[in-house]
């Protein structure tokens, strides 16, 4: 099925004085109609770039971007401008006009498409409303918080009723409470409004929380894509490997829970599975022995006590060297590491017992645990 | 009681009100030569919306050169066009033409400055949204940049009177004229101690007028 947005071989190349940068290589991309899109990748990734690709404010280099089966390229100035208008676009810092009022702030993409100034007012009112911010109408955005100048840069999005909205790292300037309501108001409009969400980050807890589906974008390639439940349990590249760890590391919504939940599952089985800075060099270096896995629970197994249950028929301990538990596609989620007994006949039983009650399974190596 | 007849009283009156035509006029024209020029260096500029390497770099060099030419000698310098414009070379008319032609690069820089200092992602921002070139300029770069812009032409104007009291040593009427011929001419220091206090007080009051209007416009301040 031929998505709202079709990304085909896209390449950008910027030329410095110097040198050519390409910045991004034969990107392919296809974005479903009411998906929330999550593209995710190290700063200097590209990712930015890409975002700017998607409604030409950036010209792809190569390569083609089309919205709803229409190609940007062939589009004189004035039908990519009507276009436009069509996608929306939020950021990281906000950029409302300063000197406007919140109310003047909403009704500015209505003025561009020719919208009268009495009906642009009352629909920027019932915007305001949809993002909670009715009262700060005749605000200007120099006295809101960061949390509040989002949700104003959302109603100043939605104004046009826009088909897809694109949000380049919206959240990276918030704390981690204003990200989850940023976040939770995202997700409002993707279901209400039917709104196609593409989200740009580097948090991999942003992906984790709201995103269906998820593309990795590293130094100019898309190196992985998918659902965002299959590439958290078996990522296939090391950039990958690289962003779930990291994710986990940062700041994000659910770390604390996870904490707690890594102390409670550890102090059964294994001593050393605990935190701390010794700690976790150490366990770095035991996982660099290929006897160690990563698992991810699924929602059903977590009603057996799978781990137990298998040192039990085993006889044989293992260590569970990191667990953790975090939302993904809205679900929690468990992650384990675990170091098994060096008999590799007794490894490869291990594994198969784990896949054979549907937690998923892989080789812990390459996840660096080390920043 | 000598120096303060009546006659000296209301040369000097005539005297602000030539000074006070001189400055207004010679701004407004200035501005209307200026504004659009700094408008064009500022979006022509490589990192402008419309990136145009020649445009700019005539407009630069223009800029340039009259800026590099002192006052005075411009002045003279275009006698003849000035002539050819108004009809005589003297007198605050007269003046006005080099004012405004010494005015107009000085503001064009000042305008360029200011709408450079406009945040980027604004200006992304309402390319997203499918805004054209003018409305850029004229809804968003105009807009965010006034509190800079009001400031900028509260610099000019002092400086234009500056020039324009600077045109007295030739004729040019006003204070400066005044100041010249009695002070320099005639040794009458009274005289002068007095127009150049008047002139002081003429840019006091616009400096604080256009600052207090500028600080009222910004909506950055909580």
């Amino acid at each position: 099925m031929a998505g709202i947005i079709e990304v085909k071989k896209l390449t950008k190349v910027f030329t410095t004085k110097d040198a050519e940068v390409e910045a991004l290589q034969g990107i392919d991309l296809s974005i479903q109609a009411g998906d929330i899109y999550g593209i995710i990748g190290m700063s200097g990734a590209g990712k930015s770039t890409l975002v700017r690709c998607l409604n030409f404010l950036e010209r792809p280099t190569e390569g083609t971007v089309e919205i709803e089966g229409k190609d940007l390229s062939r589009m004189s100035d004035k039908e990519l401008r009507k276009q436009r208008s069509e996608i929306a676009m939020i950021f990281q810092h906000f950029n409302l006009l300063m000197q406007k009022s919140v109310i003047d702030n909403v009704c500015f993409p209505l003025m561009i498409s020719g919208v009268k100034k009495k009906d642009a007012r009352v629909r920027a009112k019932e915007l305001l409303e949809i993002v909670g911010l009715a009262d700060k109408a005749k605000a200007y955005p120099a006295q809101l918080s960061g949390g509040q100048k989002q949700r104003v840069a959302i109603a100043r999005a939605l104004a046009g009723n826009p088909k897809i909205l694109l949000c380049d790292e919206a959240t990276s300037a918030l704390d981690p409470q204003t990200t989850q309501s940023i976040l939770t108001l995202l997700k409002e409009i993707n279901e209400k409004y039917n709104i196609t969400i593409v989200i740009i980050t580097h948090e991999m807890a942003v992906v984790r929380e709201i995103c269906s589906h998820v593309a990795i974008i590293s130094k100019g390639h898309l190196v992985e894509q998918g659902r965002v439940f299959d590439i958290f349990s078996h990522p296939k590249t090391q950039a990958a490997k690289e962003l779930i760890v990291r994710g986990r590391d940062d700041a994000g919504p659910d770390t604390r829970k996870g904490e707690a939940a890594s102390v409670h599952e550890g102090s059964g089985l294994a001593a050393q599975g605990s935190a701390g800075a010794d700690v976790k060099d150490a366990r770095t270096e035991i996982m660099k022995t290929k006897s160690c896995i990563r698992i991810v629970f699924s929602k059903n197994s977590s009603f057996e006590p799978v781990i137990a249950n298998m040192v039990l028929e085993f006889g044989c301990p293992v260590n569970i060297l990191k667990a953790d538990t975090m939302n993904v596609e809205g679900i929690a989620r468990g992650e384990m590491i675990l170091q098994l007994p060096e008999d590799e006949e007794v490894q490869k039983k291990m594994k198969d017992y784990l896949i054979n009650r549907g937690l998923a399974v892989e080789e812990a190596e390459g996840y660096g645990y080390v920043d | 009681m000598g120096t303060w007849t009546n006659e000296v009283v209301i040369m000097i009156l005539e005297g602000i009100r030539d000074t006070l035509y001189m400055t207004l006029t010679s701004t407004i024209f200035g501005y209307i030569l200026g504004l659009p020029m700094g408008i064009i260096l500022a979006i022509t500029d490589k990192n402008g919306i419309k990136p145009n390497t020649v445009i700019y770099k005539i407009l630069d060099v223009i800029a340039n050169i009259v800026r590099s030419i002192p006052f005075l000698i411009l002045l003279i310098l275009i006698i003849p066009f000035t002539r050819w414009l108004v009809g005589k070379s003297y007198g605050s008319t007269a003046t006005i033409v080099p004012l405004t032609l010494a005015a107009a690069p000085f503001i064009a820089r000042m305008v360029e400055s200011s709408l450079n200092e406009v945040d980027k992602g604004v200006i992304e921002a309402a390319q997203s949204m499918g805004a054209g070139t003018f409305t850029i300029i004229w809804k968003v770069m105009l807009v965010e940049a006034r509190t800079s812009l009001l400031s900028g032409a509260t610099i000019a104007i002092g400086t234009i009177l500056g020039y324009s009291a600077m045109a007295g040593t030739v004729g040019g009427g006003g204070l400066g004229d005044i100041a010249v011929r009695y002070g320099y001419y005639r040794y009458e220091e009274e005289i002068m101690i007095v127009t150049v206090i008047l002139l002081i007080l003429l840019v006091q009051i616009f400096q604080t007028v256009g600052m207090k209007a500028a600080g009222k416009l910004d909506k950055r301040k909580v």
